[in-house]
């Protein structure tokens, strides 16, 4: 199926729905029918989520070669604002060792906010520039795959338990997981305690999984649901201006602007959001019930 | 919707990412922000400093400004009281002088005048020897009169 057309150049409503599914498949290493399937790689998703790790990296790295107690330059001033940020921010919530928490917010803000910043970009250019090379599909926006938002969820659920561990050892961490968030009952040699015991720890068990579950669950998904449906609002704008019409055309500008400048704000909030979560999941990782 | 391997590659790269920052990015960044606002602290309290300083050295500088008017008006006076003294020596000196010279002044006349006086009785014997030589018509032998010549020159004297 090598498409990549713009809506109107087969004239109907069938061509624009191609479209849009054409700009909604994954560069994959094959033909995906599971939900789930481990032989599997969107080699877009990494590709591009790799390249923003790097230019993520390059930035970061080069503002903290130059990092000088001195008068520091413009760029240099702004890192050092996003850093002493974050700082705060993840001294506030997390109460404990900062060394590596606070570092990983401030690559999970960068990292995930150039990746949303790819949706800023049209959404033919690396498509289009793509079919050069024979690659017919691409999805040049890693934070729109929920392999990605998952992925990181993922690894802050696992840090989480890390920490969790850590902190409180194997025995508290399982404590916690069977006594939290209903309690305990007293054992005695009343055997009704010992059954009241095993239900309620059942029953915490079951909550602590729900908890942790749907905590993850809410993470990746916020993140990859606004910038999915922020791509797919682009997809329309851009079946906008295949009518090249007066209409379309001044339609396609006045919405794409629009959006686009909105999106600025979604692009950086939900890097914010996505950053901010990790700190709290990673911060109550650190507290006692 | 689809689920796969690159779900557990993101998770592994988001690790990765973590400990790059800490290992490569952080440190340098936060080093260099403590030490600014360490710095900017330092700095702070040095101009603090600095003011509290220039306060005292103005405190210390009105003090020897009125120390030294102080003196200056205690030598002014030393000088007023001096010159006083001065002149008044100067006074007592010119007057203790001006009565050494009148009375030196004075002995010289009053020498002058005995030695005049002397002089002037000889004179007055030596013509009252010729005029009464000349009315006796001969030579008054001076040795022979001398007791009565040197009587009348005495008379002279005294009167």
């Amino acid at each position: 199926m090598r498409l990549g057309l713009m809506a109107s150049e087969s004239g109907d409503g069938h061509g624009f729905s191609e479209y849009i599914a054409h700009h909604l498949q994954h560069l994959a290493s094959g033909k995906q029918t599971a939900l789930f399937d481990s032989s599997i790689v969107h080699w877009d998703t990494l590709f591009f989520s790799l390249l923003c790790a790097a230019v993520s990296l390059y930035f970061l790295r080069k503002a903290a070669k130059r990092a000088t107690s001195g008068v520091p330059g413009k760029f240099q001033c702004a890192v050092e604002m996003l850093v002493e940020m974050i700082n705060d921010q993840a001294r506030a919530m997390v109460h404990g060792k900062l060394t590596y928490i606070a570092p990983l917010a401030l690559t999970t803000f960068v990292w995930v906010a150039v990746m949303n910043a790819i949706d800023l970009l049209p959404v033919d250019w690396f498509p289009r520039a793509a079919e050069v090379i024979n690659v017919n599909y691409l999805r040049p926006l890693p934070t729109a795959d929920l392999n990605t938002t998952f992925g990181l969820a993922l690894g802050v659920l696992l840090l989480s338990f890390y920490y969790s561990i850590k902190i409180k050892g194997l025995g508290g961490f399982a404590h916690e997981f069977t006594c939290a968030p209903f309690g305990m009952v007293k054992l005695s040699f009343n055997p009704l305690t010992w059954i009241g015991a095993i239900l309620l720890a059942v029953v915490n068990v079951l909550f602590n999984i729900i908890e942790y579950g749907g905590r993850t669950f809410s993470h990746g998904m916020r993140l990859f649901g606004n910038m999915y449906a922020g791509e797919l609002i682009f997809f329309l704008i851009a079946g906008l201006g295949g009518s090249v019409t007066i209409a379309g055309v001044a339609l396609h500008l006045l919405t794409g602007s629009v959006w686009a400048i909105f999106h600025i704000l979604i692009v950086l909030l939900q890097a914010f959001i996505f950053m901010m979560l990790t700190l709290a999941y990673l911060g109550q990782a650190h507290s006692h019930h | 919707m689809n689920l796969n391997a690159t779900l557990f590659i993101q998770t592994l790269v988001f690790v990765i990412l973590g400990w790059v920052t800490m290992k490569f990015i952080w440190p340098p960044l936060i080093r260099a922000i403590e030490e600014r606002q360490r710095k900017i602290a330092e700095g702070l309290a040095s101009a603090e400093k600095g003011e509290k300083s220039l306060a005292e050295a103005h405190n210390a500088a009105n003090e020897i400004v009125k120390e030294a008017r102080i003196q200056a008006t205690k030598i002014i006076d030393q000088a007023n009281r001096r010159s006083n003294e001065l002149v008044e020596e100067a006074r007592g000196t010119a007057l203790a002088e001006g009565q050494r010279l009148v009375s030196e002044a004075r002995e010289e006349v009053a020498l002058e005048t005995s030695r005049a006086r002397q002089q002037l009785s000889k004179e007055v014997a030596a013509l009252a020897v010729a005029g009464a030589s000349r009315l006796l018509g001969r030579e008054i032998d001076a040795k022979a009169h001398a007791d009565i010549l040197e009587q009348l020159a005495t008379e002279i004297e005294r009167g």
